[in-house]
């Protein structure tokens, strides 16, 4: 993944200023900033949703917004919203996806298992808990087994028994190059590579995680 | 891309008995409507283009009411960013939210057109049926293409209560009064007439003029 110069507006503010970046395959990025910060802008252009109003962008070895099609079947992209209708269930959801993915429909049923919602999961959407619709949508995001996983605050809303279960999905384990937005310094830095703090759309500072403290990241907050 | 807009279809159909949000809205506007011209006609029997024109009217304000909700569910759900991280041709969408729209369209005519003839209509509906059902089809296809054009750009939008009229009511004139005028001698007193080919044929240029446009430009209302 490497970006040179990527920025992007929305109108006349500018929400992602300048970011030079470069990420090998199967390595992690996490992203710090205050609310605001440009990180979901960053988690969105890199997911082929918002276009690069500035710069370069590389995702998967593909140049975008052109080689968006290319790549958008290997991305995994986990944001706020779970991107799943309520009035359907967790497996008819999941189900959905699959059939646009072209995934074999036995995978739902081992996505469903792997996040601990099996039981639950014929249950509508609307019906369930914050925690399990961000596990159904940790299920969502991983359902095609993507070589990219772009995830915002993943473990939001999981206790620690479901952000524990779900760790091998979408951890450093999983195998897939990653890009982790956090307002958690500790546990952002687990499992990362490279933090990139931005601040006021931004880049605060980029180095690898062995190079940055608590300090460095709290800064980003005052 | 078929077995794509086959699942869009089918989550599409699903929703909808679920949630039942638009064909009982629209099958009861419809037969209000229909009741509201009863009485403010007083008349209880029109027959020929004020009958064509008070059927096809009614059923194009009610297809307003589908319009506005046919992307809701995308657009506070999250379905939008979802399908466009598949891999898959985004016209699919488009021609699966207008074929949702037709059967939405078709499902309110089975309830809409025994009221419009029990409350409305002079000649019997029966000698007339088979060919109003083939005017219906056409203008049911174009409302559904155009509606569904117009809805992918309004849900863009805050107003979108107001976009859906202000853009769809003008672009569905020439549907209207094709459907309108075809409808005429179908309804006259004294035995339904032949269909006009002429009117048919206008109906169905625009239908197709439409779905070519529509092709064309979806992609670029669903882009950022």
């Amino acid at each position: 993944m490497q970006l040179r110069g990527a920025g992007r507006r929305y109108g006349e503010r500018a929400a992602l200023r300048d970011v030079t970046l470069e990420l090998e395959a199967g390595r992690t990025l996490v992203v710090f900033g205050p609310n605001g910060a440009g990180k979901t802008t960053l988690l969105r252009m890199l997911a082929t949703l918002l276009r690069p109003h500035a710069g370069e962008v590389r995702v998967l070895g593909r140049p975008l917004p052109d080689d968006g099609y290319a790549v958008r079947g290997r991305i995994g992209f986990l944001s706020h919203e779970a991107l799943l209708y309520r009035e359907l269930s967790g497996r008819e959801n999941l189900r959905f996806y699959a059939r646009l993915h072209r995934v074999a429909p036995a995978r739902v049923d081992a996505v469903l298992e792997a996040v601990g919602m099996t039981g639950r999961g014929d249950d509508p959407v609307a019906e369930l808990s914050r925690g399990m619709i961000q596990r159904l949508a940790i299920a969502r995001a991983v359902l095609h087994e993507p070589d990219l996983l772009l995830l915002d605050e993943p473990l939001a809303n999981l206790d620690p028994a479901a952000a524990a279960q779900v760790a091998p999905l979408i951890g450093p384990d999983s195998g897939a190059t990653r890009v982790v937005t956090s307002h958690d310094p500790a546990g952002g830095l687990q499992g990362a590579d490279l933090a990139l703090g931005l601040k006021a759309a931004r880049v605060a500072f980029l180095a690898p995680t062995a190079e940055i403290g608590p300090a460095q990241i709290g800064e980003l907050y005052r | 891309m078929r077995s794509t807009v086959a699942t869009l279809l089918a989550k599409e159909l699903t929703l909808e008995w679920r949630t039942r949000e638009s064909v009982p809205a629209m099958v009861l506007f419809s037969i209000a409507t229909y009741v509201v011209f009863h009485f403010g006609l007083d008349r209880d029997r029109v027959t020929g283009d004020l009958a064509s024109g008070v059927l096809v009217v009614t059923l194009l304000f009610a297809a307003i009411l589908g319009i506005n909700r046919l992307f809701v569910a995308e657009h506070e759900q999250g379905g939008f960013d979802g399908f466009l991280l598949a891999p898959v041709d985004r016209t699919a969408m488009l021609v699966a939210k207008a074929v949702a729209l037709f059967c939405f369209l078709c499902i309110v005519e089975v309830f809409a057109l025994p009221a419009f003839a029990l409350l409305l209509l002079g000649p019997p509906l029966t000698q007339a049926l088979p060919a109003l059902v083939l005017v219906l089809l056409l203008a049911n296809a174009g409302i559904a293409v155009i509606g569904t054009l117009v809805a992918g750009l309004a849900i863009q939008t805050r107003a979108r209560d107001l976009i859906v009229p202000l853009l769809a009511l003008p672009l569905l004139v020439p549907v209207v009064l094709a459907a309108a005028r075809s409808a005429t001698p179908l309804l006259q007193d004294g035995g339904a007439g032949a269909l006009p080919g002429n009117w048919m044929a206008m109906l169905a240029i625009y239908d197709l003029l439409f779905a070519l446009i529509a092709f064309a430009v979806f992609d670029f209302l669903l882009e950022d």
